[in-house]
């Protein structure tokens, strides 16, 4: 069976005015289904950079990106973004809700780029705002909820076109303990009873705890794999 | 269509100043909407003149009075289809403050010469029977509600009649239809022979000749004919057509109106550095939301044609609402006087909803190519 991700000796430069910085060096990764990792490590070693390229949102510099099949290092901005579109689901530290939209008008933007018709877009926000347990505040906009409950919009948004992996940067590096545990937990059945694959980089070993694998970056390299059993 | 939610929401995100700026675009809208509603109303005005109608006036100045033997002269130039006389009255009702539009006519040629007028033909008969009689335009009529058979009574700051007063009393025995001219068209007819006889000084003056060609591409020799029988006469003539009169009154309109244009001009140039400014602020500081977009897959293009439609939104929704409070206005019944039954030619609205595109393109395109240039992971992370 092939791993829904994998990278092969996958470098990313950046060139910062004359000199040229490799931040990650010669990554090799697999990542199987229904597996939720949680990416560790310590500020600058490289993990957003790791993140985005198996999220499709850039490009490395040399090596294989393989995710669900599809040579993603291969392909063009445009057909990119596509991609995106069909098979990963964002969740960020800072939530990223467009602060104009309602909560259901924030997990519909994702359903804008399918072809579903109206009533199937509002049957399928309902579905994922209920998953997150947020159905009554379907009318709120994201200043009148607090920072545990937009994140849970941000996990309805993410899920609501049914992605094949959900990656999450730091999803309660903005929230107190018990809105992180609410979170992660959520995350954790998400993972469980939904069978998603969660790619999560964290800053906090209680937030990793819910993830079924670990792995440690340090420096732009891989190290420390460890599997928990469910 | 199923994006307009999301271009919406995004236009009133800071509601004060899209709504300053939406004002503004209004305003200069109306402005333009009002402008150039004015000048096709005269143009309208100026194509309802007639090319086959001749106005003869004194060279000198056109309150110096012509003799009343010019007629007969004016009737036997060859092409000469009618002639009448307009002789000014000057009159005011009740006080000055109220001036009527009243002329000495023959009024049985005027109608020839005005064929636009509506007329009945007993009205014409009782005028020739009745030495004071008046003829009134409907509008006028309704006016001041007077009715046929009204006895009114008319002064004037220049005649006095043999009685010595300026008094003067008629009898209006009939209204005519004069809806084609609009303002400032004579709305009030006396008969010429009984003002004549009746002044106590300028007996014999005629103010104007007014000349209806039987082919209007005879006009221009008509006209020469005309001057050059009364050159070196003791009053020297000037014929012009009546478009030519006009375009003469008009002219100093005329100027305004190029003034009037260039403010407007002005005005459309400077909304579009505000507009362009608005939608620049606005995408600025949407720079993560926008690439958040991009991040959930909305491709370049689609983020760049959602900031053009924002601000193609802004701009047609607001010329939309200025072009139709312009349009309000020339319902109004002050300016329905004015311009007679007038209402905003489409072609105004047109040119108004093309101008607002354009500003809304120009204005949007710079930010727009902005958000399409974004990229997505040194946007998201502030970079
Ligand atoms: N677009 C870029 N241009 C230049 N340098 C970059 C860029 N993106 C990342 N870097 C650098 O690459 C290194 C790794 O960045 P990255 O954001 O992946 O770290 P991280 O592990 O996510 O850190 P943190 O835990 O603080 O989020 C850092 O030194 C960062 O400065
Ligand atoms: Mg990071």
């Amino acid at each position: 069976m092939t791993a829904l991700v994998t990278l092969r000796n996958v470098t990313k430069s950046y060139v910062r005015g004359k000199q040229k910085v490799e931040v990650l060096h010669g990554v090799d990764l697999a990542i199987e289904r229904g597996e939720f990792l949680a990416l560790m490590g310590p500020s600058g070693s490289g993990k957003t950079t790791l993140l985005n390229l198996v999220a499709g949102l850039d490009q490395p510099t040399s090596g294989e990106v393989l995710v669900a099949g599809d040579r993603i290092d291969q392909l063009s901005r445009g057909s990119l973004s596509d991609w995106r579109a069909r098979h990963i689901g964002f969740i960020f530290q800072f939530y990223n809700l467009l602060p104009v939209l309602t909560a259901e008008a924030n997990v519909e933007v994702p359903l804008l780029l399918t072809d579903l018709s109206r009533s199937e877009r509002r049957r399928r926000v309902q579905i994922a705002l209920e998953l997150v347990g947020l159905a009554d505040r379907a009318r709120h906009k994201p200043n009148e909820l607090s920072g545990g409950q937009q994140q849970r919009v941000a996990i309805a948004r993410a899920i609501v076109s049914d992605p094949t992996l959900l990656v999450c940067d730091e999803p309660t590096g903005d929230l107190d303990r018990q809105n992180a545990e609410e979170i992660m937990n959520l995350l954790q059945a998400l993972n469980r009873s939904q069978n998603k694959t969660i790619v999560m980089v964290t800053h906090d070993p209680k937030a990793a705890e819910y993830a079924s694998r670990e792995l440690h970056l340090d420096k732009g390299r891989l190290a420390n794999d460890s599997r928990r059993a469910a | 269509m199923k994006y307009f939610g999301l271009v919406w929401a995004g236009l009133w995100r800071k509601k004060t100043r899209t709504v300053f700026t939406m004002i503004s675009i209004v305003i200069a809208f109306l402005l333009f909407g009002l402008l150039q509603g004015i000048n096709q109303g005269f143009s309208v005005a100026m194509s309802t003149l007639d090319v086959d109608r001749l106005y003869v006036s004194a060279r000198t100045s056109m309150t110096d009075g012509m003799p009343i033997s010019y007629l007969q002269r004016i009737r036997n130039v060859p092409g000469v289809r009618a002639v009448s006389l307009w002789a000014y009255f000057g009159g005011y009702y009740q006080n000055a403050r109220q001036p009527i539009p009243a002329f000495a006519t023959d009024a049985l040629e005027l109608f020839k010469v005005y064929k636009e007028i509506k007329i009945q033909p007993e009205y014409l008969d009782a005028m020739a029977r009745t030495r004071t009689g008046v003829l009134i335009s409907e509008a006028l009529a309704a006016q001041h509600g007077w009715k046929i058979g009204d006895r009114i009574p008319l002064g004037t700051s220049i005649w006095t009649n043999k009685s010595g007063s300026n008094a003067w009393e008629f009898d209006v025995v009939g209204t005519f239809d004069a809806s084609a001219y609009g303002m400032g068209f004579p709305s009030f007819y006396l008969n010429y022979s009984y003002f004549d006889e009746a002044r106590q000084f300028g007996t014999g003056q005629v103010h104007y000749y007014i000349v209806s060609v039987e082919d209007p591409k005879q006009a221009d020799r008509v006209s020469r004919d005309i001057d050059a029988l009364f050159t070196n006469a003791a009053v020297e003539t000037r014929t012009q057509t009546e478009f030519a009169l006009a375009q003469s009154q008009l002219k100093q309109l005329g100027d305004i109106n190029f003034i009037a244009n260039a403010i407007v001009g002005a005005v459309l140039f400077t909304l579009l550095f505000l507009t362009a400014n608005t939608m620049m602020q606005s995408v600025r500081e949407r720079t993560s939301e926008l690439a958040v977009l991009k991040t959930l897959g909305y491709s370049d293009t689609k983020v760049l044609v959602l900031v053009l439609t924002e601000s193609l939104l802004l701009c047609v929704f607001a010329a939309a609402l200025g072009i139709g409070l312009a349009a309000l206005v020339f319902e109004s019944p002050a300016l329905q006087k004015l311009f007679g039954n007038f209402s905003m030619p489409s072609l105004v609205a047109a040119m108004g909803a093309g101008i607002a595109v354009l500003v809304a393109l120009v204005s949007g395109l710079p930010p727009a190519w902005r958000a399409r240039q974004l990229n997505i992971v040194d946007a998201l992370a502030g970079r």
